[in-house]
């Protein structure tokens, strides 16, 4: 069973590799504004890796309740729960 | 699955793109970066390709880095994207498939949804930018406005045309007012059937729309010389999973390519870039053994390689041939590269009833014991073409590596285990994707085997006759040789309904039946003026005990069902006869063994002219048997001009 912190892991992986910069460090409470390159564009095709590394679907409204990489994080361990 | 089939996988792309960022000299660099861009690659990886190759391309210390034309070996050119919809993750994709192509590609993406303005009216940003290429990327609520679904046809038309006419103004404004190409993108069907397959009966619903406006432009397109960008039939509807449009994207950002899909679009832009450019590949090598036939040549021989009709596995590399033979009819230039002995390669080709290619099709053939990247070379010399012109196909993985390695330039796809897959990969890379297509580029015409033709001329035949007199059809006939053998075991094994006895014979078996001077082995192919059908009939006869001297039993009398209805029974009876005749033969014997699965052939003989005649004694059961009087028999009349082959 994978946990939060793991997939937090995952997720920082994710984002380096899609703003490349290997220097990003994501926390619970990390939001789009911390990132540079992370605007609305860069959120859909985080999010899309992230949809493709878990295999999990976030619907539009999960997608715009999203407040930091804390809520995606437990969203994507909730629905990897549910299976 | 992956959505670059054709590009070879990298073990460790991810840490290979990272080594980038540690190399100094900016045109090692960008060699390393095209390298890595010639893999499979996913979105992400795409994204952190381009900007590197951004970085790369601004850097002063870059061969060519000040000219406008060429850096570090690529052409530059300047594609402008008109959209009316989110394009911007598909750019980085665009660019890298553009170094695949030779191409260094600036892209500039103009204001969401104010195309018209910036052709009509004019754009000073977009005039600075100069761009050889415009992109219009509309989706169809930007082209047509929405139409009631009780339309009428001729409201429909009305509007269509409407449309297609302001794109023909806007393409109009690309090349008066920016000196550009345009190009522009077919609209990608998104809505879900309204009213399922009835859809296309209802002239305003949004699946016929769209098919309507796709052909409407195409056909100004062709007049006006623009071009278009397909994206419904060159790109993959889903992978993984994962659909090529994705309603969530488009309620989130207005995107129409999902951006899993942004590699493979960019590879569609790409292409048509670099054949506006002149930079499409214009050449295929193509390996012999296991490529185009089953088998290896210099061991099984000529008779035992697979080839064409009778077997799946022959026939999927028969279409291979016909896919190349495609190409080459549009003017791609074959050539053939093989380990092979050249007069045993040449054989196959010239001699091999189901080759497809022939030597006249191939315009460079070597088959020798060199290696390939020699070979390659020595044909990109003959030809007087570069090496980055040239598609090499080759079954073996290992031989595509060290093409790969030794010959950069040459593209290699990867191809599936399996034959039958190698078309639709070729297909796929877009390798050969075309700005213009005329007379001139025509090296020869050529017609393949098309039912569809066919049935198109039967609708315009006004009667049968009409129609099977228009086919001009022609039966080779000849004694079966050994290298027929194969084919025709394989036909007296494999048919059930147009089989008069269902006697089974295995290969040995028949080659010493054919080779008994009492018997008639003979076999048939059918050629018409869509292309050769391939062999489509044996028959064998033989004296036997029972009937007497001078009359011939047909033991066996089968067919292929594709040529049913064409009177080639009658055809082939007239040519049995008069071999029969020739034999001193007075009557022939025919044979009806109902199978359970032969029905069809219940009448065969009594259709012919045969009378009926009471079975000998001890025959299998339920057997039927006629003869038919060779000095008196009248044989059917038939439309088939008879060859006879040796």
């Amino acid at each position: 069973m994978i946990d939060e912190a793991a997939i937090l892991t995952v997720l920082e992986e994710l984002a380096r590799d899609v703003f490349d910069d290997d220097t990003i460090a994501l926390g619970r409470e990390t939001s789009a504004a911390d990132v540079p390159g992370w605007d609305s564009q860069g959120n859909i095709m985080f999010i899309v890796a992230a949809e493709q590394r878990f295999g999990v679907r976030l619907k539009p409204a999960e997608f715009e309740r999203l407040r930091n990489v804390g809520d995606l994080a437990e969203l994507i361990a909730g629905k990897l729960q549910g299976r | 699955m992956s959505l670059l089939p054709w590009l070879p996988r990298h073990d460790d792309l991810g840490g290979a793109i990272r080594g980038l960022r540690s190399m100094a000299d900016p045109s090692e660099r960008l060699a390393a970066l095209i390298a890595l861009a010639g893999h499979d690659r996913d979105a992400t990886a795409t994204g952190r390709l381009d900007r590197i190759l951004g970085e790369c391309l601004a850097s002063p210390g870059l061969e060519g880095a000040g000219e406008a034309s060429a850096v570090a070996g690529l052409r530059r050119l300047r594609l402008a994207i008109l959209p009316s919809h989110t394009v911007d993750h598909l750019v980085p994709a665009i660019r890298v498939a553009g170094l695949g192509r030779g191409l260094a590609l600036e892209v500039t993406v103009g204001t969401y949804g104010l195309h018209r303005q910036a052709l009509l009216v004019g754009d000073p940003a977009l005039e600075a930018f100069a761009p050889d290429l415009v992109l219009l990327a509309l989706d169809a609520t930007a082209v047509l406005p929405r139409l009631p679904l009780a339309s009428a046809e001729s409201e429909v038309e009305a509007a269509i045309g409407r449309a297609v006419g302001e794109l023909r103004q806007l393409w109009r404004g690309v090349r008066d007012r920016y000196g550009a190409r345009p190009v522009q993108q077919l609209l990608l069907p998104t809505s879900p059937s309204l009213f399922g397959s009835f859809d296309r009966l209802v002239p305003a619903s949004p699946a016929a729309l769209v098919d309507r406006l796709n052909l409407a432009i195409g056909a100004a397109a062709r007049e006006d010389g623009a071009l278009v960008l397909d994206l419904a039939s060159q790109m993959p509807e889903r992978d993984d999973g994962c659909e090529r449009f994705d309603p969530v994207r488009w309620h989130q950002g207005k995107l129409l390519i999902n951006p899993p899909f942004a590699p493979v679009y960019g590879e569609c832009v790409a292409r048509i870039a670099a054949a506006a450019a002149g930079l499409s590949r214009k050449c295929l090598v193509l390996d012999l053994d296991n490529t185009l036939w089953g088998g290896v040549i210099g061991d099984d021989g000529i008779e035992g390689i697979r080839l064409g009709q009778g077997s799946a596995e022959g026939e999927a590399y028969a279409a291979f041939q016909a896919y190349a033979a495609g190409l080459a009819e549009r003017g791609v230039i074959l050539a053939v590269c093989s380990k092979n002995d050249e007069a045993v390669a040449r054989a196959a080709f010239d001699s091999h009833p189901e080759m497809v290619l022939r030597s006249s099709d191939v315009a460079c053939f070597r088959a020798n014991w060199e290696d390939k990247p020699g070979n390659i070379r020595r044909i990109a010399e003959t030809l007087r073409i570069g090496v980055d012109s040239m598609v090499f196909i080759d079954d073996n993985p290992a031989e595509r590596a060290i093409v790969r390695r030794e010959l950069p330039g040459v593209a290699v796809p990867e191809l599936p285990d399996d034959v039958s897959g190698y078309a639709a990969t070729v297909a796929a890379a877009g390798y050969f994707e075309a700005a213009m297509f005329t007379a001139e580029d025509l090296v020869r015409v050529r017609s393949y085997a098309a039912d569809a033709e066919r049935a198109a001329v039967l609708n315009t035949a006004t009667d049968m006759e009409g129609f099977l007199r228009s086919l001009e059809m022609r039966l080779a006939a000849r004694p079966i040789a050994p290298v027929d053998l194969t084919r025709a075991a394989q036909l007296i094994n494999k048919s059930n309904q147009f089989n008069l006895t269902t006697v089974r014979r295995s290969e040995e078996d028949l080659r010493v039946f054919a080779q008994d001077p009492g018997s008639l082995a003979l076999c048939y192919r059918l050629v018409d003026r869509f292309g050769d059908n391939g062999l489509i009939g044996v028959v064998l006869a033989r004296e036997d005990e029972a009937f007497g001297p001078g009359q011939l039993l047909l033991d066996t009398w089968l067919m292929s069902c594709r040529v049913l209805g064409r009177q080639v029974e009658a055809a082939v009876l007239g040519h049995v006869a008069q071999a029969a005749a020739a034999r001193g033969a007075s009557a022939l014997i025919g044979e009806y063994r109902p199978s359970g699965r032969n029905g069809m052939v219940a009448e065969h003989y009594p259709g012919l002219g045969f009378v009926p005649i009471a079975p000998p004694a001890g025959v299998h059961s339920g057997a039927c048997f006629w003869r038919l009087d060779l000095a008196a028999a009248s044989l059917p009349p038939h439309h088939i001009q008879l060859e006879l082959t040796a």
